[in-house]
């Protein structure tokens, strides 16, 4: 679905991509992964055609993002680093305006449809700048869902959320992944790949130094050695369990 | 991608159209300033001022009008700057539109909200005395002629809008804009300023358009001025639409 090769970009002086590979099956889900810097938003920019690259392919969905980049856009979607809502609208009216520039009938009904599928019917018709920043992201995804297209582009989804609204948004990206829509996703924590992705990639110093599925990439270290260790809670799992009542009333 | 210009533009007209409705303060913002200036000169200053005509606001007016149009399309650079740094900008660039619209619904808004405020303007003005008898026709050329240079400062106010790296730098531009009017012939007649100023005066944009709409509301015959103010509104409004799409197409590729 995705195919990248030879990837390169540079600004100005400094060079961020040396070289990319990737290729992304339909229907699964694939973790970009890399440190701040390391390039990753510059992928997927290119990739959703807001960038030009200075060398290398890249198709997505059987069309070329340099030559025929219209056609990309009509297969695409792209939720960027920033939370791409309009603040002064409400949610609804941020899903229909979207419908409408997809030129989709009936705006309206789509947008009560994905209001509903991401526990947003009641704060539906509140202007987005009263909203949390888990709902936020939540829209935003959802507008990204307008279309339904076949290719989605997720750049740090979960950056800058609490843990409650990261596991919602990781809830929305593998219900997307079982409906048949190809994920990329970028990310900067190893968790977030090793919870959602089929195929993991580590992009560092403009290159994918490897890639596989988790399994894959944990066998490139030594086989782990058996140790008996008391299990302890984590933070996570504390802070899950004390506020977790308040989430389940919510929905 | 083109068959679709008029209904994005139409969507995205909405959009910013309910924006304005939602903070109207920018259009208040807008008609307060000029509205000041018009208290001061036509209550204070006024009475010093020998213009040769028999009205001061009946003067003045169209100079401030001037005024509030370009204070009102900082608002334009200023729209245009929010969206580019929440990402909504790259949202729109990423989707099956057509590409221009997005320029366009701003560049419209702007239309609109200028108009509300310059009746807002002209109302204060009545209320202060100005007068014309001038018909529908002058109405009219007096609006085509503001329609026009809102028009080509907007299309100015979009270069800021898509460079800008802060809030103030996207509206700061605006203000030699404002200022321009008080070097021209819409506050004092020009033949009273020394010989290098009033040359500049003279030949500078808004003194053409101020005669052109000042002609048109005494109903006397405007002249070569109203060629002049054309020529200026239509100039100015096709260097900015290019320079203003080249900075948009540098930005978008």
């Amino acid at each position: 679905m995705i195919h990248v090769h030879g990837l390169e970009k540079s600004f100005k002086q400094l060079t961020v991509l040396r070289g990319v590979d990737i290729d992304v099956a339909r229907g699964s889900i694939f973790a970009l992964l890399g440190s701040n810097g390391a390039g990753k938003t510059t992928v997927v920019r290119i990739l959703a055609t807001l960038l030009r690259a200075d060398g290398g392919t890249a198709r997505v969905a059987g069309f070329d993002v340099a030559t025929q980049a219209a056609d990309v856009r009509q297969a695409i979607s792209l939720t960027g680093q920033f939370a791409a809502v309009d603040e002064i609208l409400t949610g609804r009216e941020n899903l229909v305006l979207v419908a409408r520039l997809r030129h989709l009938k009936e705006p309206g009904a789509i947008a009560d449809d994905l209001l509903r599928r991401f526990s947003l019917t009641e704060a539906g018709c509140r202007r987005v700048r009263t909203y949390s920043g888990g709902m936020r992201r939540r829209l935003d995804i959802a507008m990204s869902l307008i279309g339904d297209p076949p290719v989605i582009f997720l750049d740090e989804p979960t950056t800058g959320l609490d843990p409650e609204a990261r596991i919602e948004v990781w809830q929305a990206v593998k219900e997307l992944a079982r409906g048949g829509t190809t994920v990329l996703l970028t990310t900067q924590y190893l968790d977030e790949a090793e919870q959602l992705a089929d195929r993991i990639a580590i992009l560092h110093e403009g290159r994918i130094i490897v890639n596989g599925t988790l399994n894959e990439l944990k066998q490139l270290l030594p086989p782990a050695e058996v140790e008996y260790v008391e299990k302890q809670p984590t933070l996570e799992d504390v802070f899950l369990t004390l506020v977790g009542t308040k989430t389940e009333k919510e929905q | 991608m083109n068959k679709h210009f008029l209904g994005d533009t139409t969507v995205l007209l909405g959009r910013s159209l309910r924006h304005i409705v939602r903070s109207p303060d920018t259009i208040i913002t807008t008609a307060v300033m000029p509205i000041a200036f018009m208290l001061l000169f036509v209550y204070v200053f006024g009475g010093a001022i020998e213009t040769g005509s028999d009205s001061y606001v009946n003067y003045l007016l169209p100079g401030i009008l001037l005024i509030t149009i370009a204070s009102g399309i900082s608002y334009t650079a200023f729209r245009l700057f929010l969206d580019m740094q929440g990402g909504i900008f790259e949202r729109f660039q990423s989707m099956p539109i057509a590409r221009s619209s997005v320029l366009w619904a701003h560049v419209l808004t702007s239309l609109v909200a200028n108009l509300i405020s310059l009746a807002v303007i002209v109302l204060v003005a009545l209320l202060m005395g100005f007068r014309t008898g001038a018909n529908v026709l002058g109405w009219l050329a007096v609006a085509g002629i503001l329609l026009l240079f809102t028009l080509a400062l907007t299309w100015i106010a979009v270069i800021p809008g898509l460079t800008a790296k802060s809030v103030d730098g996207a509206s700061a531009f605006s203000y030699p804009l404002i200022f321009l009017p008080f070097v021209s012939s819409a506050f004092v007649p020009t033949a009273s300023m020394p010989g290098p100023v009033r040359a500049f005066a003279e030949h500078q944009p808004v003194t053409a358009i101020v005669n052109a709409i000042r002609d048109l509301f005494a109903q006397e015959p405007a002249g070569a001025d109203i060629w002049t103010a054309l020529a200026w509104c239509v100039g100015i409004l096709v260097v900015a639409y290019l320079f203003a799409n080249l900075t948009y197409r540098r930005k978008i590729s």
